[in-house]
């Protein structure tokens, strides 16, 4: 079953600018004919630097915005039914980069409530609801917190909690952890890889820190609006001339085994992880 | 300028329910020209730390001597401590707010009674540290990329020429382009001027390329402080305290762990690579 299937999507917006002392409109593409199909349970990762498009991608993604051309389809429902705006954003939900944006309630239950309540769910269900979601991600006991004096990760995985109480398919997190230190960062990637392994949640992860794309199942990279590498993570950070030409990163481990390539040394090009750096740095010693 | 701190502490919300000691005598030297690199993860006293640079909080105990001189000691020498030292806090371009670039960098000096040339110097020569030329200078904030609007923050704050300048978390929410190009700038910036550099981060990636000195807060204390290379040797220490190496270095530790003869203080890929080449060649 397809979660997103993204038909030729273009979006186009006009932007004025000076020339020669006038203002003149211009038509800019911040999306060309993107094609993407992502199934259900899976966990995809959406790279790119700033202004390649991929936080209006993720827009399209609960109808936030609309394509100029061609369709997205989420859970087979087309973005661009009107009828259907308020059923995709239930079954979508977003994180965005700055959880002090997010979250408006005094106490972080309300916050979790807020969405429930509005679809006019039954107390007990609320409750409930509030719970379990604090539960998935590792904040229970927090019900009767002020957000403002959580931590940036906490105050983040709060921010999920709230888009679960909504009992979404699917999560899309535009740069969940660029503003966290370390010990947040790892605790809300660990929060998501949990939703999606245990909760099954489809998970749309944009980010720039490419250890947590290396995790995912699939990387699509965006640039200048365009699709223009897809693939599991080792086939994308593999490529480091290509990635780095997108003014991307690829791991550290990874680009000292391609650096060691040029020196000659016969160590694989795909390596991503502490472990298997150490894995095959021990085997090449082995057979040396 | 050097910078000198003595067994300060700074308690916030002293004899009350939400006492919290966020600073715990801490001692520090900082000298004249030094590119030093802060790091602590949330929490652990850093942005507490850098207000009490210039002043912005009075310490509970202790000093902060800059150039020797107590800064507190004289009240109506305050301002002229905030001009000589300048705070670049996160997200500084939230703080742009003028019709032009331009005029949101000459708006600090403009307040200083510079005469109009003086004022002009100043701004072009900070823009040309943080490497952004007069194609902008009448654009609107607005119309800059998030690297470039947050260079055009740091000029603000280079155009009141300070002796010292902090920065907290400059790269934070930037993508890896738009981080490269400020630390470029903040590395350009140390090298001409000359001037003494804390930079604060929780990225080890990004201190591990510029600083020639690390201090690593935990808890309101000074846990370790030592070269880039002296700190993430401790690998076990880092981690301990919540914070983490560059990732290369933790191969390093694994190497060590299985009994391996490897250095243990590598944290760039380019000494990676030469180390695990010597390694795998057996050259010494």
């Amino acid at each position: 079953m397809k979660m997103v299937e993204a038909k030729n999507v273009s979006y186009e917006y006009t932007k004025v600018v000076e020339v020669k002392g006038e203002n003149t409109e211009r038509k800019l593409m911040a999306l060309d004919d993107i094609n993407i199909d992502i199934e259900k349970g899976e966990f995809i990762a959406v790279l790119g630097h700033n202004g390649s498009g991929k936080s209006t991608f993720a827009k399209h993604l609960n109808a936030l915005i609309t394509p100029s051309e061609g369709t997205i389809w989420v859970d087979g429902m087309d973005t661009k039914n009107d009828e259907l705006v308020w059923k995709i954003r239930q079954n979508t939900g977003m994180v965005f980069q700055n959880p002090d944006n997010q979250l408006v309630a005094t106490v972080v239950e309300e916050d979790i409530a807020f969405g429930p309540e509005n679809l006019g769910v039954e107390p007990a269900e609320i409750r409930r609801r509030v719970d379990e979601s604090l539960k998935m991600v590792g904040m229970d006991g927090y019900q009767k917190d002020t957000p403002s004096k959580l931590s940036g990760g906490q105050k983040q995985r709060i921010a999920i909690a709230v888009i679960l109480a909504m009992k979404p398919q699917c999560i899309v997190l535009d740069e969940p952890t660029a503003m966290l230190d370390p010990v947040g960062r790892h605790d809300v990637m660990e929060t998501v890889h949990r939703l999606n392994r245990e909760n099954g949640i489809t998970i749309i992860l944009i980010t720039h820190y490419m250890d947590e794309a290396a995790t995912a199942d699939r990387v699509y990279v965006i640039d200048d609006g365009k699709l223009v590498m897809q693939g599991v993570p080792k086939q994308i950070f593999s490529q480091v001339e290509k990635m780095k030409s997108y003014g991307l990163d690829v791991p550290q481990v990874t680009e000292t085994a391609y650096e060691l390539r040029k020196m000659g040394i016969d160590i694989p090009e795909d390596i991503l992880t502490v472990e298997e750096m150490v894995g095959a740095v021990c085997q090449l010693k082995s057979t040396i | 300028m050097s910078i000198k701190i003595n067994h300060l502490t700074h308690i916030y919300g002293a004899d009350t329910a939400f006492e919290k000691k966020a600073l715990d005598d801490i001692n520090l030297e900082i000298n004249d020209g030094e590119f030093v690199g802060l790091i602590g993860h949330t929490g652990s006293g850093k942005s507490t730390l850098i207000q009490h640079l210039n002043a912005l909080l009075v310490p509970t105990s202790g000093e902060v001597l800059l150039d020797g001189v107590n800064i507190y000691a004289d009240k109506s020498k305050l301002k002229s401590i905030r001009q000589r030292v300048g705070l670049v806090f996160q997200y500084p371009e939230h703080q742009l707010f003028e019709m032009t670039v331009y005029k949101d960098v000459a708006y600090g000096p403009g307040n200083l009674g510079l005469s109009e040339e003086e004022i002009d110097r100043r701004v072009r020569s900070a823009f040309e540290t943080v490497g952004l030329g007069e194609d902008i200078y009448d654009k609107s904030p607005f119309e800059l990329s998030g690297g470039q609007k947050r260079r055009a923050a740091i000029a603000g704050v280079l155009a009141m020429e300070p002796e010292v300048l902090i920065l907290d978390e400059p790269t934070a929410g930037l993508d890896p382009r738009g981080r490269d190009e400020i630390l470029e700038a903040v590395k350009k910036m140390h090298e001409m001027r000359k001037i003494t550099v804390i930079l604060v981060s929780h990225s080890m990636e990004d201190v591990a390329k510029l600083v020639d000195r690390i201090i690593v807060l935990s808890k309101g204390r000074v846990a370790l402080t030592g070269t880039p290379r002296e700190v993430f040797a401790q690998v076990d220490k880092l981690e301990s305290i919540g914070l983490a190496a560059p990732q290369i270095s933790y191969v390093f530790a694994e190497l060590r762990k299985k009994g391996y003869d490897v250095p243990n203080d590598i944290y760039t890929v380019a000494d990676a690579s030469e180390a695990l080449y010597r390694f795998l060649k057996q050259v010494k």
